[in-house]
This record gives structure tokens, sequence and C-alpha cells, in this order.
């Protein structure tokens, strides 16, 4: 293919996904609204204001940023996980192998796709916070670059989850036993500054800490890790799932016999 | 000329150590009229998803007008359009987005895309569909929705993997105009087929696979003049209570008033009526028990008969 039709089949791809999640926007943007609404009103507004502070902010705008970055992740990983396996359920896969373009074309149009997604669930749930609180933003190169890698890193997770997956169960398992706790224990609802040493240590070996501290550091200027060394993670995993992915994708695991 | 289709030394292993294609090879020439035959399990559809990338090939070489699979996909790709035997588009979205969609997928801008989408709808009578989700369409419609579909990008090769399965007979008479046509404009076809009719009158030439090894691959014509043996079933006007004796021609009464009668080359018709007459049998009606090809079939896959 030359480059305009690659432009075209990515911009089709591309367009499709967007279409499938906005066509079944009460399954994809709303329940991260309201989830999210009501982590603002229990954690924010009624629990946070017995809190007092936390990183030297009062805790509803501390949870702001980890909540928003929650939303990102989950978003962007559903999208591609579910949209991926729908298309070898369907079969309609096969549409995808039978054409010319090439893999990386494929995986990237599933991925802009569902980071679209996980970028926009993110700007829905920021507008939503400022009904609780004002966000201030310190660093906005900081802010748009880690959403926009944490959203790609997360939406390759869940291509190749989808991938490997043979039964919708087998989507469903990742995100509640891996991706859920991780996210938990990822400091989006406190600093580790208040874990015992050990603890401390245990989390920073959950990548998700650094993307939603760099976040963080992003929107209050404050985070628990060094944010360079972050943004450099997270670029690190999304070249590894990249190469990852299109190495699975021109075997055929999952897709092709 | 360079071959639409060129298949050499084709062997699938699948995990779990079937080996579906032991080693075949076949060509298929441009403006062909193509069936590849076989009963279920034979390796036909193995073949057919390995030239479309559906599955990967063991060992062998695939060129589609000239391009080899493994060395220019893209190319090989480009020239070919497949309709599957099972529906496999997207369900949810509209019929016209499905044509859309797929058009973008071979990087056909838009301006072509929609114009290729109303050309081939319309040919498939769809286009009044065009905005029901494709779930919703009868069976024969999607069936020509895939159709339509593989066309988008108008390619010089077309393969249909059972394309009537299921269809009413008026569907898919119309489907062998649509068909006829389109290759007469120039398009190569290749089908696979258990309607043996349907390949009898469409395809010019044939190869029939049987456990993933090529039994046969001639020219129609060429084939059906092998066939030694036919067996004629004759409608009786009077009840017979035994099967009559009719030397040089083996003859089995399946009930009173009905005949099955295997003539050969040699025999003839003639000389069988003439016993039949000798006999005082008279005969309403006569007809072949399967069609030419279909006899042909049965005895090349059972290993059984002899042509």
């Amino acid at each position: 293919m030359n480059n305009t039709e690659t432009a075209v089949a990515l911009f089709t791809l591309v367009r499709k996904e967007i279409r499938r999640f906005m066509r079944i926007w009460v399954q994809t943007l709303l329940p991260p609204a309201i989830t999210m609404t009501l982590y603002f009103v229990i954690f924010g507004s009624l629990i946070g204001s017995r809190i007092g502070e936390m990183g030297g902010y009062d805790y509803m705008q501390y949870v702001v940023p980890g909540l928003i970055m929650m939303a990102v992740i989950t978003n962007s990983y559903s999208n591609v996980a579910s949209s991926f396996y729908s298309h070898k359920f369907q079969h309609c896969v096969e549409e995808i192998l039978v054409s010319p373009m090439p893999s990386w074309v494929i995986l990237f149009g599933f991925v802009i796709g569902g980071a679209v997604r996980g970028i926009l669930v993110g700007i829905l749930v920021s507008l939503l916070s400022l009904f609780f609180t004002k966000l201030h933003v310190e660093n906005l190169f900081v802010t748009i670059l880690v959403i926009i890698l944490t959203a790609l890193l997360f939406a390759l997770a869940g291509f190749i989850n989808a991938i490997f997956a043979n039964k919708f169960d087998d989507i469903a398992i990742i995100p509640t036993f891996i991706l859920t706790p991780l996210t938990y224990l990822g400091g989006v609802f406190y600093s580790l500054d208040l874990l015992p040493d050990f603890w401390r240590m245990v989390s920073m070996a959950n990548p998700i800490v650094y993307m939603v501290n760099a976040f963080r550091y992003g929107i209050l200027g404050v985070s628990d890790v060094d944010v360079y060394f972050s943004i450099a993670m997270i670029i690190f995993f999304v070249a590894a799932f990249t190469v990852v992915s299109l190495w699975l994708l021109h075997r055929g695991v999952g897709i092709r016999q | 000329m360079t071959l639409a289709l060129s298949v050499k030394n084709l062997k699938k292993r699948y995990k779990g150590g079937v080996e579906a294609l032991k080693g075949i090879s076949f060509d298929v020439e441009q403006g062909d009229f193509f069936a590849l035959l076989g009963p279920n399990g034979a390796g036909k559809s193995t073949t057919i998803g390995i030239v479309s990338s559906l599955v990967n090939k063991s060992e062998g070489k695939v060129e589609i007008f000239g391009h080899d699979i493994d060395a220019s996909i893209s190319k090989a790709k480009k020239e070919l359009g497949l309709v599957p035997q099972e529906f496999n588009f997207n369900q949810f979205e509209t019929v016209y987005n499905v044509l859309i969609t797929q058009a973008g997928y071979y990087g056909i801008p838009a301006g072509k895309a929609k114009e290729n989408t109303e050309k081939y709808l319309r040919a498939l009578g769809l286009w009044d569909k065009r905005d029901s989700p494709s779930r919703m369409l009868s069976g024969g419609m999607k069936r020509r929705l895939m159709i339509a579909r593989a066309l988008i990008h108008d390619p010089k090769l077309l393969i249909l993997d059972e394309p009537t399965a299921g269809v009413d007979i008026e569907l898919r008479r119309t489907m062998w105009t649509f068909l006829e046509e389109l290759n007469q404009q120039g398009t190569t076809i290749i089908l696979t087929t258990h309607y043996l009719e349907e390949a009898e009158s469409l395809c010019r030439n044939i190869a029939i696979i049987d456990e993933g090894v090529i039994v046969r691959n001639s020219s129609m014509s060429s084939l059906l003049k092998q066939l030694n043996v036919e067996t004629l079933v004759l409608d009786l006007e009077q009840a017979l209570p035994t099967a009559p004796r009719l030397d040089g021609y083996e003859c089995i009464r399946v009930n009173d008033y009905t005949l099955n009668v295997d003539v050969d080359k040699e025999g003839g018709v003639n000389k069988l009526f003439e016993l039949l007459t000798a006999q005082g049998i008279k005969v309403t009606s006569l007809r072949n028990k399967a069609n030419r090809l279909e006899e042909l079939f049965i005895r090349l896959v059972n290993k059984q008969g002899q042509l």
C-alpha cells in the first residue's frame, strides 16, 4: 500500500472504532461518568472532608488526578479488549486479515481508537470534577503527555489481552484480578508516604504508581516518584507492548490457524 | 500469461497433528471459472483460507497474479476478493458501512469508496437495504452482502466458498447469472460448492480434492467424458413383481413402478429400450439418478466405482 492508501486504512479503522464506542455510549461513556461522580461525592466530599490534607493538598484535590487516571486506564483497556475480541468472536477480524493493511496499521487503528475513548472519558471526568473542586493545571505539557501515553499503553495491553482471549470471560479476568487491584494500590487514593517502608517498596514495582504520580505532578506539582523517570518508564512500556503486539499479529497468534 | 492463481506443493498441518493438505498443486488461468470440489473436511476451506491469508500454511508456495503471498502479500491481497462460507461481517454495522469500511481497509479514498459501494449494492439488489443493520438481513441478502463486500476493491480474482448454501432456487439462479456476467467481464472466479449442478453449469475447469490430495484436475468437459457409467431411473406404467433380466445392464428394482439401470457407454440407451420393449415393459419417464458431475464425484471420492 502506498502512503495515501495506508493513511486511508488507518483513518477508516480509527473512525470505525470511535463510531463503535459512540454508538454504545450508554455502555462506554456514561458508566465511568457516573462511577467517578460517585467517587467524587463519597471519597472527595463526604469522607474526604474528614481526612484532611494529603501531600499538602486537601483530599479532594489530591484524589481527582488519580481518579481521572483510573478512568483513562480502564476505558482505554476495555475498549480495545472488547472491540478486538468481538471482532474475533463475530469473525469480522477476517475482513481485516484479508485486506492489504500492514500489521502496524491494524494495531494502531485499534489502539488509537481505544486511547481516544480513554482520553475522552478523562476529559469528561475532569469536567465533572469541576463541580467538586478547582482544577488548576501546574504543568500542561506533562499532564497531556502522561494522559496520552497512559491511554496508549493500556490500549496496547487490552489488545494483547484480546489476542489471547478465547471467550468473553478472558477479557474480564485481567481487568478484575490484575488491573483493578493494581490501580487501587497504585496511589490513586493515597500518598505512598502513608505506607510502611516495606509496602512502599512493593508499591514501586507497580507500574500504575508511576503513571498516577506523573499525572498528579502535571496537575498539582506533587509526586511520590521522579516524574521524568516515570515518563521514561511509560515510554519504555509503550514501546515494549508495541513490539510484542506486532510480533503476535505477524505470527497470527489467536487470529490465524 | 500470468496465472490468476498458482498453488504449489501446499501443505497444512494443524496444531494437534491433523494434516489437512498433503502437498497440493493446481493452477487457475486468468479469466477462468474454476471449481474446487471435495467432500466436507477434504481441505477446500483450508486451501482457500491459506490463499486469502486467514490460515498460515505449513509449506508450499502460493502466487496470486504473480505476487507471492510470502514476498508481496499486500499486492497479492489487492487482487483477491473473498466470499467466505460463514457470515463474517460486523452484525451491528449498517449494510452501507460494512462496504464503506471494507473499502477503507483497502485504502480506497472516500469518493471512490462511495461510488463502488453504490455500484455493488445496486448490482446485488441491496441498495434499498443500505441503512439496515446487517444482522437484520435475510440469509440470501447476507450472502449477497458478502459478495458485494468482496468486490468493493474491484479484485481480478474472486473466490467464493459455498456461495449458494442455504439460498433458495430463484436467488441461486440470479447469483449464477451475476457470476457469469462478472466472469465475462474478465474476473477470474474460483468456486467451491456442494451443488454439483452449479459447478457443472458454471465452471470450465475443475479440481477435486479429497483427504488433502487433489484426485482430479482437468477441464470440466474432459472430466465429464470420463464418465462411463450412468444410473438411469425408469418410471414404469405397470407394476413389476421382479426385476427384469436385461442382458448387459445391471438393473435394480426399487419398487413396483421404479427401476434403476446402470448404463455404460458401450451399451447405450437404444439397446436398453429394445430389451425393455421386447419384454413388454412400458417406461413413462426417464431421468438420471444424479447429475453427471455428481455421479463422477461420488465415484471419485468413494474410490470404489470405476470411471
